[in-house]
């Protein structure tokens, strides 16, 4: 009994109980020592936190509207898939810009801020947040002064030379936003809320990974490996389940 | 203020892979053993949870489980002309954090150096003159590989490493690497079954009169109990290896060879989330008294102890001697002082080839499933009418159908729209890619020192990397490139794309995490920072421990060496060092 108490301590109670330092200083501010026993509490992981859609957590309703338009071009419903906003990926991407990717809260961002060279990777100032709210901005502020519209007036066909145009940095957006550098970060992270896990509010019932055939979560393919060239049979499964594990069989 | 702790027999800086090791070895030798973390504990039931470890946002995209570069990174140039600035995000290698290390999410090919390599400057001259390799600045290691045998094998048994014999004992083995140096036998497990992509690849190159074998795998391929006691599962082949921890205790990582002993220890004690600032020197700069570290909470702790291990990542552990003024830093100029000498990375290069009758189920693989072709890797062909040293392993290990990552395209499809949908879904299950891992070789002007302008979250400067592909290397790749067509177009296909290396190194896309150098290992102090037991020429009571000891890279993956480096490092504690604490093993 003694030994399962033990094993039932916290993480933290465990770590300050063997945290015995002979400290000279008023501070309690014990470094975390672990020592004697392999450390490990109940119910301590870290699971993902679900996106729940509805509302906006970042974007206001006009440019929910633009990036939903612009997702739905980058892309577009045929008969491979639904389309990116249909998908969610609006939906992941307003998520993402409220954590610590849209602060950028994990990366190096100490300056001096200079141009650097390609082969230096991103050297802006800016954070993810701060490059959507003035890239979507300025988007519309150029289409209105050169076509009197919005991005999301535009026919598909405009909205998808326009982006071609961004795409290859033959746009001059105002408000010094580099087209071709932003079209870049709406695109990697429209293909991260595609292709991601649904529990991150794109990929909505798995419809990337139906359509590539990507069995998901699945982790346990013993029973197919030497099955060279044969189709996998099973569908998709999500870190948040099956669609499939809700219908009843009786 | 600085908080003094109770003297320790050794510290240990770092608590991955070589940490483990270290703290395994010398608690066993009744020493009383810190080790110092950076990062947090990790475990695989909590952190490696089956619930949602495969998750490629988090942990490929976002990279949960790797250093971040807010509390750690480097800033980078082509060469002196430029201005070096930060990788404001890591990109083209991604080193490791917490408990476990870069361990943790390796995909686990392992692999021994030859004595070819050990030897190189001794054997290249000797093959081919010293005029072949006056515009690098290669180095003997200071090693054999007979010497270093002995220690691979204890690292390949503690972390049950899957594979086939090339050589046992002199005698080649059917089916396993014919190039490979002797070994005293085979690897503990067998090699993995093998997926569709990486057969077609071999029976390609067999075709061609190559020699290809299942690569040594750190995956395993059944279950297994190590030297220590501990067992391992068996590889599920689920495709999240690399980036990723094992939530299958299938791949070899401290977490699942090391530490359900270690821990249990009572001379033992891992200090998580503190980083080790600098080493503190006694008057004079000859002798480690202990290191200085804060925890999260900013605190400053001096931690005594008689002996120091530094066995962080290799970056680390040059960036952790230069800040603690231990051995002086490297001048490309003059050529003079040792450390951050000698930066080498991994020449890669790649290979698609496209098929319209195939499904390769990329999703069913594991980090290290594969087949090399070791043909043209370091000294094992003739260079005579070559115009470059060493060479690649060829290699067709397909580890995961991960779909932010991996959706291979003909070249020239569009990035978006429906043409790209279109041709993506084409691609995903129908193509095999192989790539060349191929050496790097020191060079004058490849270094690493202090940067100027740029500092951390405690001030310190940030380490200042100056590094582009050697021409040698380039033409290596070249040349490797023309040989890895020949396989594509063996394979048959509709088409085939051949990603050819190009100077300027690029820091954003992924490339490798097999940093080299910086405080390297030889028998001369003027060239090497450490003797060949990886001990300081400077400060003798400080070991440097990790790939920064390596003078060069060669054309594989480094961690076996690693592993069997801090073995060597070990026993020359237990059976030399501790006779006579803080005397030089090696005289200058």
């Amino acid at each position: 009994m003694d030994r399962y108490n033990t094993v039932r301590l916290s993480r933290r109670l465990f770590m300050s109980s063997v945290a015995m330092f002979t400290v000279t200083a008023t501070s309690a501010s014990f470094a975390r020592s672990l020592s004697g026993s392999l450390p490990w509490a109940p119910l301590s992981s870290d699971p993902p936190v679900q996106v729940v859609s509805g509302g906006w957590q970042f974007f206001t309703p006009q440019e929910a509207a633009l990036v939903e338009a612009i997702v739905d071009r980058i892309i577009p419903a045929d008969d491979l898939s639904m389309g990116g906003k249909e998908a969610g990926c609006a939906v992941y991407i307003d998520r993402q810009l409220t954590g610590a990717f849209g602060t950028s809260s994990r990366l190096y961002t100490k300056g001096p801020f200079l141009p650097g060279l390609p082969t230096q990777g991103y050297q802006g100032e800016a954070n993810p947040a701060q490059r959507y709210r003035s890239g979507l901005a300025a988007i519309d502020a150029f289409l209105k002064q050169r076509d009197g519209k919005t991005f999301v007036e535009l026919q598909p066909a405009d909205q998808d030379a326009f982006l071609t145009a961004m795409e290859a940095g033959k746009v001059e957006l105002p408000g010094g936003v580099k087209a071709a550098g932003f079209f870049g970060l709406l695109l990697q992270n429209t293909m991260e809320g595609f292709f991601a896990d649904p529990v991150y509010g794109g990929n909505k019932d798995m419809v990337s990974w139906r359509m590539l055939g990507f069995p998901g979560a699945r982790y346990d393919y013993r029973d197919h490996v030497s099955k060279h060239n044969q189709p996998y049979p099973r569908p998709p499964v999500s870190i948040e389940g099956s669609p499939e594990w809700l219908v009843k069989r009786s | 203020m600085t908080t003094i702790l109770p003297r320790k027999d050794v510290v240990i800086v770092g608590l991955g892979w070589t940490g483990s090791i270290l703290a395994h070895e010398l608690t066993d030798q009744g020493l009383d053993v810190l080790a110092i973390e950076r990062g947090p504990w990790r475990d695989t039931a909590t952190d490696f949870n089956i619930g949602y470890a495969q998750d490629e946002l988090r942990y490929s995209v976002r990279r949960d489980l790797f250093l971040q570069p807010a509390v750690e990174t480097l800033t980078m140039r082509n060469d002196t002309s430029q201005t070096a600035l930060p990788m404001r995000d890591f990109g083209s290698f991604l080193p490791g954090n917490g408990v476990g290390g870069a361990g943790v999410h390796w995909n686990g090919h392992t692999w021994r150096f030859w004595d070819s390599d050990f030897q190189i400057k001794t054997n290249l001259t000797k093959r081919y003159g010293a005029a072949r390799i006056a515009d690098l600045q290669v180095e003997d290691w200071g090693v054999t590989g007979t010497e270093m045998e002995p220690y691979y094998d204890q690292f390949e048994y503690l972390a049950g490493i899957s594979g086939k014999a090339g050589n046992i004992k002199g005698q080649i083995q059917e089916g396993g690497n014919p190039f490979e140096d002797p070994r005293s036998r085979d690897y503990p497990n067998p090699p993995m079954e093998m997926t569709y992509a990486p057969t077609l690849f071999a029976n390609a190159g067999r075709s061609m009169g190559l020699h290809p074998f299942p690569t040594p795998s750190a995956n395993m391929s059944r279950t297994y109990v190590n030297p220590l006691g501990i067992t391992m599962g068996q590889c599920t082949y689920c495709g999240f290896c690399e980036r990723f921890g094992c939530a299958n205790y299938s791949k070899s990582s401290a977490q699942t060879t090391i530490l359900p002993v270690l821990m249990k220890k009572a001379n033992f004690e891992v200090r998580t989330d503190s980083e080790v600032l600098h080493v503190d020197l006694a008057a004079g700069g000859k002798s480690a008294r202990g290191v200085t570290y804060v925890d999260t909470s900013g605190q400053e702790f001096f931690q005594p102890a008689d002996l120091v291990l530094l066995c962080a990542y290799g970056l680390h552990n040059a960036r952790l001697m230069m800040l603690s003024g231990i051995g002086k830093i490297y001048d490309p100029v003059t050529g003079e002082g040792t450390v951050g000498r000698n930066y080498c990375y991994q020449t890669n290069a790649g290979v698609q080839v496209f098929f319209d009758d195939k499904n390769f189920n990329p999703f069913i693989a594991a980090g290290a499933l594969g087949q090399t072709i070791d043909d043209y890797n370091g000294d094992a062909f003739d260079h005579g009418g070559l115009d470059f040293v060493g060479g690649a392993g060829i290699n067709c290990i397909p580890t995961n159908g991960r779909p932010i990552g991996t959706r291979p395209t003909l070249p020239g499809t569009p990035k978006w729209g429906s043409a790209w949908k279109k041709a993506t879904v084409a691609g995903y299950k129908s193509t095999l890619g192989f790539s060349s891992q191929g050496s790097s070789y020191a060079t004058r002007t490849n270094y690493l020192d202090l940067d100027p302008t740029y500092k951390d979250r405690f001030g310190r400067p940030l380490m200042r990397m100056t590094f582009d592909f050697p021409d040698n290397d380039i033409r290596m790749s070249n040349y490797l490139c023309d040989r890895m067509e020949e396989i594509a177009k063996t394979l048959g296909g509709k088409q085939y794309n051949v990603g050819r290396r190009k100077k300027g190194w690029d820091s954003v896309p992924y490339q490798s995490t097999h940093n080299t150098g910086g405080a390297i290992m030889g028998t001369d102090p003027k060239k090497s920072a450490v003797n060949s037991f990886l001990q300081s020429w400077d400060v003798p009571n400080v070991f440097v421990i990790g790939a920064s000891a390596f003078p060069q890279n060669a054309g594989k993956n480094p961690t076996g060496t690693v592993g069997a480096l801090a073995y060597r490092a070990a026993d020359a504690i237990r059976n030399q060092y501790l006779r006579n604490p803080g005397a030089p093993l090696v005289q200058a």
